[in-house]
């Protein structure tokens, strides 16, 4: 008996390898598109809409046909927001899955620990994290989709000078996103002639920033408020805020742009400024912006295929989806070098998260004018320029 | 000046009331089973979510804080039956063990029933501050500070005026000596389980209109709980109070004072001395142990 069932499932084995192997004799290989994504951990709002972006539009692109007349295959990991996991798994995409470009790195950390085996092993490599270390200096093969924090800082400061304020407070969280926000608003301030007269940080787990709020107030001079920060810390700060009933121009970082920051801070957010993606005002925008129509698309897309809030971090995987196809139709091909070259020379791609014109010295092709200033006004985001 | 100073006492005393109310979840425990129970966070995160979660399914407010600290209370008592009292012939560092992995397992199911967002829950009464000297104080930190020491003084009268107290203390200090005097230390163990479990949830309900909640606060909170704790002396009420109270407002001073980056390390500092000169903590029993 048991030896007519293995018999029988060595008999249906061989049919269906032999049966797998027409098809791929029939099929063009596909398209391999790697990715290592924090879908689950501490960082999974960012890799969750990440990985759920991806695999829609791969399916939507190979349902329209494919790119070059190939399939796309999408092969995602989960590092779990750990740095060491995201170079195992960029080493595996690389060595055993032999991917043709990857896209992913929802975290700074993760990214940069990639880097160095995918600048080795010479693949395409589009991350979808923020900070600026990632393309400054340049890598051969290192390209990103979101804008840095630097880009923010200059946005934000920038609509400071307009409204005639060179001297502000600066309140930081002392996490990653907060300590690289709060450096690179330092050099920006700097290099705009202004004044940050305080600066002060809390930790990723105070549950009251009133006594760093104080010292603000109380320093003389200070003009307008800032808060680089990141999770929940931001809209402990911005009540705080209007608890102590600080009447101060306030901004936050595009860190905390979702929509659950407007639930989380309530009414106390009202008048507050940052800079954010279109994404958060898709039908404020002017009908001249040539991102309204991508905008749109995007989240109405999202919103029906996942039932769920679209947000700005699968923006990046979408854009960086969408870039890799791009280049890849110009290259003609999948050959590294050809794609490699291609992503360098693309102009004018219109993605959700702005207008991207890559340059050998540029691998981001923003400007901070793909930051919108969005203001808050009665418990929702309304575009300011 | 005195505003100033004012606005930061303010700010220490409403995190130390949250403190305080924490370490004395940790005293309990710790009274009548020598255990350190680290899921006591998990009971705080308990009370918050399910608080925010039922009044978001239009369960009164009312309604959702007693059936949040029901739920509680049936987990601290799920907790000392099927996770400690199956070990019990286990040495206590073992029992601490496991209430670390009790807690991760019950962290984890919040995170797959709420989810990992932070949620927000409405402030008691006004949403108004009130103004003192020109400081402010959050009216959610009266609440706090209220609720805080009517639950002190009740536990103060529960192990001193009550047969079921004083049965809890006496098992703590001898558990075969209490069993012969006819105390069901079993009952007694879970009891203390119950009573802390509530104790945490109630906390995690009054704090969550300040701090927000998620399905980890827990772990932040439960470990600032319990400095607070170790400071006062482990097994101390007033300690804990008191250990809670310094600590909030050391941390506050020093953000004011000082600088918001050495917040942290003068706190730390503050239980290293403590500590070194007390090592039984501010109110910690004085007895030598026998070996």
């Amino acid at each position: 008996m048991f030896k007519t069932v293995i018999r029988r499932a060595g008999k249906c084995a061989a049919v269906a390898a032999a049966g797998l192997m027409m098809m791929s004799a029939q099929a063009a290989e596909p398209i391999k598109i790697g990715s290592f994504l924090s879908v689950t951990g501490p960082a999974s709002f960012l890799g969750d809409p990440e990985l759920k972006t991806l695999e829609m539009y791969v399916e939507k692109i190979n349902e329209e046909g494919g790119v070059l007349g190939r399939q796309l295959e999408l092969i995602h990991y989960d590092d779990v927001g750990n740095a060491s996991s995201a170079r195992n798994f960029a080493s595996r995409l690389i060595r055993s899955d032999q991917v043709d470009i990857i896209v992913g790195g929802s975290t700074t950390g993760a990214t940069m620990a990639a880097v160095p085996l995918i600048e080795q092993a010479q693949v395409p490599f589009i991350s979808l994290a923020g900070a600026v270390v990632i393309t400054d200096p340049v890598k051969k093969w290192v390209f990103k989709t979101p804008q840095t924090d630097r880009m923010a800082a200059e946005r934000i400061l920038t609509d400071m000078k307009d409204r005639g304020i060179t001297k502000f407070g600066l309140i930081s969280g002392t996490g990653g996103f907060g300590s690289s926000g709060r450096t690179q608003t330092l050099e920006v301030a700097e290099q705009m002639g202004m004044e940050v007269v305080a600066d002060v940080t809390y930790s990723g787990s105070d549950t009251d920033m009133t006594a760093q709020l104080t010292n603000i107030r109380n320093t003389s001079g200070v003009e307008a408020v800032l808060n680089f920060g990141f999770g929940q810390g931001p809209a402990i700060v911005t009540r705080n805020y209007a608890q102590l009933g600080m009447e101060l121009p306030f901004y936050q970082s595009h860190g905390v742009a979702s929509d659950s920051f407007l639930e989380l801070a309530g009414s106390s957010a009202d008048g507050l400024r940052l800079p954010a993606s279109p994404l958060l005002v898709p039908d404020s925008l002017p009908d001249s912006d040539p991102q309204k129509e991508v905008v749109q698309n995007y989240k109405a897309e999202y919103e029906a295929r996942w039932d769920s809030k679209v947000s700005t971090f699968g923006a990046y995987a979408y854009d960086g989806l969408m870039l890799a196809v791009r280049a890849m139709e110009e290259a003609g091909s999948t050959d590294p070098e050809a794609v490699r070259n291609a992503l360098e020379s693309i102009q004018g791609y219109v993605g959700v998260t702005g207008v991207f014109n890559m340059s050998p010295e540029d691998h981001n092709g923003l400007d901070p004018e793909s930051f919108r200033i969005l203001e808050v006004q009665n418990g929702e985001w309304k575009l300011i320029n | 000046m005195l505003a100033e100073f004012l606005q930061y006492l303010f700010t220490g005393i409403t995190i130390g009331a949250t403190y305080a109310l924490i370490a004395l979840g940790f005293t309990l425990i710790y009274n009548a089973s020598h255990v350190i129970n680290f899921a006591q966070g998990e009971f705080l995160m308990i009370g918050g979510m399910a608080t925010v979660s039922l009044t978001s399914m239009g369960v009164p407010m009312i309604l959702a804080v007693v059936l949040a600290v029901i739920l509680a209370g049936i987990l601290g008592i799920a907790l000392q039956r099927f996770a400690i009292a199956p070990a019990k012939q286990a040495d206590v560092v073992t029992l601490i063990i496991i209430t670390i992995g009790a807690s991760i397992f019950i962290r984890g199911i919040a995170q797959v029933v709420w989810g990992k967002e932070y949620h927000v829950m409405q402030n008691f009464s006004t949403d108004q501050p009130i103004e003192v000297f020109g400081a402010v104080l959050n009216s959610q930190s009266l609440w706090v500070l209220g609720i805080g020491a009517i639950l002190v003084v009740g536990l103060v009268l529960f192990f001193t005026k009550t047969l079921i107290g004083k049965a809890i203390l006496a098992t703590s200090m001898n558990k075969e000596a209490a069993r012969l005097v006819g105390i069901r230390t079993q009952m007694v163990l879970m009891l203390a389980f119950m009573v802390s479990a509530l104790l945490g949830s109630v906390a995690g309900i009054v704090v969550a209109p300040i701090t927000f909640t998620s399905y980890d606060i827990g772990i932040i909170l439960g470990l600032k709980g319990f400095v607070a704790a170790a400071i006062g002396g482990l097994g101390s009420g007033v300690g804990a109070v008191v250990g809670g109270l310094s600590l909030g407002i050391v941390e506050a001073m020093a953000a004011g004072y000082i600088s918001s980056d050495y917040k942290d390390a003068v706190a730390f500092s503050m239980i290293l001395l403590v500590l070194f000169f007390m090592p039984r903590g501010l109110f910690g029993a004085k007895v030598v142990e026998r070996v």
